[in-house]
């Protein structure tokens, strides 16, 4: 049953304010309501060195009130078959172990303990917050990058290849739930989560999460630079349980009614895109067009 | 047995409010709602769903805690009908 009104979502938060993670963080948003799908006393975070390590605060204070386990950068998937072991092997049940990582540690430090998790079917959600790059420690390129984008290893040129296709590799592994979510999008996000828990095996969510002091924009235009994401057709939204895929939210409105904003409208206002030509911006634009056509037809095909 | 689990083998933290400080002080602008423009119904309340810090309550007439609040700006600029303004300065009083 899809969420339709802010009011409908817990109120309780899980999440104490005052924390480290900047004003305006995407990343934050997305916990927040991540994080209200999920039971206080039944879910065990797992996360690797990121913005998301920060957000959890220094000892011995922590704002989060869920468990949550520290782990080095690369060593997140390996880390949570531990946990699913370790609770299985002292009979604990009925806990929800979620892992919460970065695209620099998921599409590229991560990826090995990442796919071998996956590999063996491990019952856990896998998270992965898509700010674009290494913003930790100051916005270095990631394979999550999109391509046009100036970062700190990628000064002079900008990033000259695409994003990874990281759900294609992911999807490979068949798993019985995937889905791409935005903070921009709450209660599509929400509902994803819930559904996500409600599933067992492995799980893969990947969530758009806009960086303002990375991306290079105000602070308050967090959310409209999500929406714009999504109505660019730069990130797009939906899930595929066992095989099947299907748009949901705003991207499902969209293949009905029809895009309308580019990714010139997008770009325009992050100054991570100021060097970008407009070749880049065409060579974007037909990458994302290519990927939206295919999607949009995959969606006709397992919803006709 | 938890407790004592974290005495002997690991380094875990606690929960508290303010890990970061007062992160109020952060802020250079300051929130502020007026409540005959707020529709004051439950059917809205986008300024609590897209603040990323969740320091705005859900009960009205509503309320922002100012200590925490870190001043982005997103509760004025996604409320519907303009009635979160951003005044300069950390502080109601800064502003009166
Ligand atoms: C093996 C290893 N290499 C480098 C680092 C330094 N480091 C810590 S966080 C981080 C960036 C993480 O980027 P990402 O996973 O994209 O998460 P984000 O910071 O964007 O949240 C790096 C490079 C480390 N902790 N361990
Ligand atoms: S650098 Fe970006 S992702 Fe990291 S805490 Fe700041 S806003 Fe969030
Ligand atoms: S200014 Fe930002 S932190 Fe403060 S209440 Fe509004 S949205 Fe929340
Ligand atoms: S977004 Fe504006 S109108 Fe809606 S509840 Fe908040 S202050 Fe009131």
């Amino acid at each position: 049953m899809a969420t339709k009104a802010a009011r409908e979502l817990p109120s309780q938060e899980l999440i104490l304010p005052g924390t480290r993670s900047c004003a305006a963080c995407g990343l934050m948003l997305t916990y927040r309501h991540a994080l209200k799908a999920l039971d206080e006393g039944k879910t065990i975070v797992a996360v690797p060195a990121s913005c998301m390590t920060v957000l959890h605060g220094v000892y011995p204070i922590t704002p989060v009130k869920v468990i949550c386990i520290n782990n080095p950068f690369a060593a997140t998937g390996a880390s949570v078959s531990g946990i699913v072991a370790g609770l299985k092997a002292v009979g604990k049940e009925g806990y929800t172990v979620v892992a919460f990582a970065g695209d620099g540690g998921t599409y590229d430090i991560g990826i090995q303990s990442l796919s071998g998790a996956l590999e063996r079917g491990t019952n856990f959600i896998y998270v992965c917050y898509d700010n674009e790059g290494y913003m930790n420690t100051g916005t270095q390129r990631s394979s999550a990058s999109p391509a046009g984008a100036i970062t700190t290893t990628t000064p002079v040129l900008a990033k000259l290849q695409h994003k990874k296709d990281m759900i294609g590799i992911v999807e490979a592994h068949r798993i019985p739930y995937i889905a791409t979510a935005s903070p921009a999008f709450p209660l599509d996000l929400y509902d994803k989560f819930v559904t996500a828990k409600s599933i067992s095996g492995s799980r893969y969510m990947e969530v758009h999460a806009p960086c303002p002091p990375g991306w290079g924009f105000p602070n308050k235009d967090l959310i409209k630079m999500g929406k714009l994401a999504v109505d660019s057709g730069i990130h797009v939204l939906y899930e595929i349980r066992d095989g099947k895929f299907s748009l949901t939210s705003r991207s499902l409105r969209l293949a009905e009614k029809g895009r309308k904003k580019s990714v010139a409208d997008y770009v325009v206002g992050q100054t991570r895109f100021r060097k970008i030509s407009d070749e880049q911006v065409r060579r974007l634009q037909e990458f994302c067009d290519e990927r939206w056509e295919e999607l949009v037809k995959r969606h006709n095909k397992d919803n006709g | 047995m938890a407790d004592k689990i974290r005495e002997t083998i690991s380094a875990a933290s606690k929960p508290a409010p303010g890990e970061a400080g007062r992160t109020g002080d952060w802020r250079s602008q300051t929130p502020f709602i007026d409540h005959d423009k707020c529709s004051q119904k439950d059917t809205c309340l986008l300024c609590w769903l897209y603040c990323p810090d969740g320091v705005v309550g859900r009960d009205f007439p509503l309320e922002i805690d100012l200590e925490y609040c870190k001043g982005c700006g997103i509760c004025a600029e996604e409320c519907p009908r303009e009635a979160i303004t951003m005044a300069e300065g950390k502080t109601r009083d800064d502003v009166a």
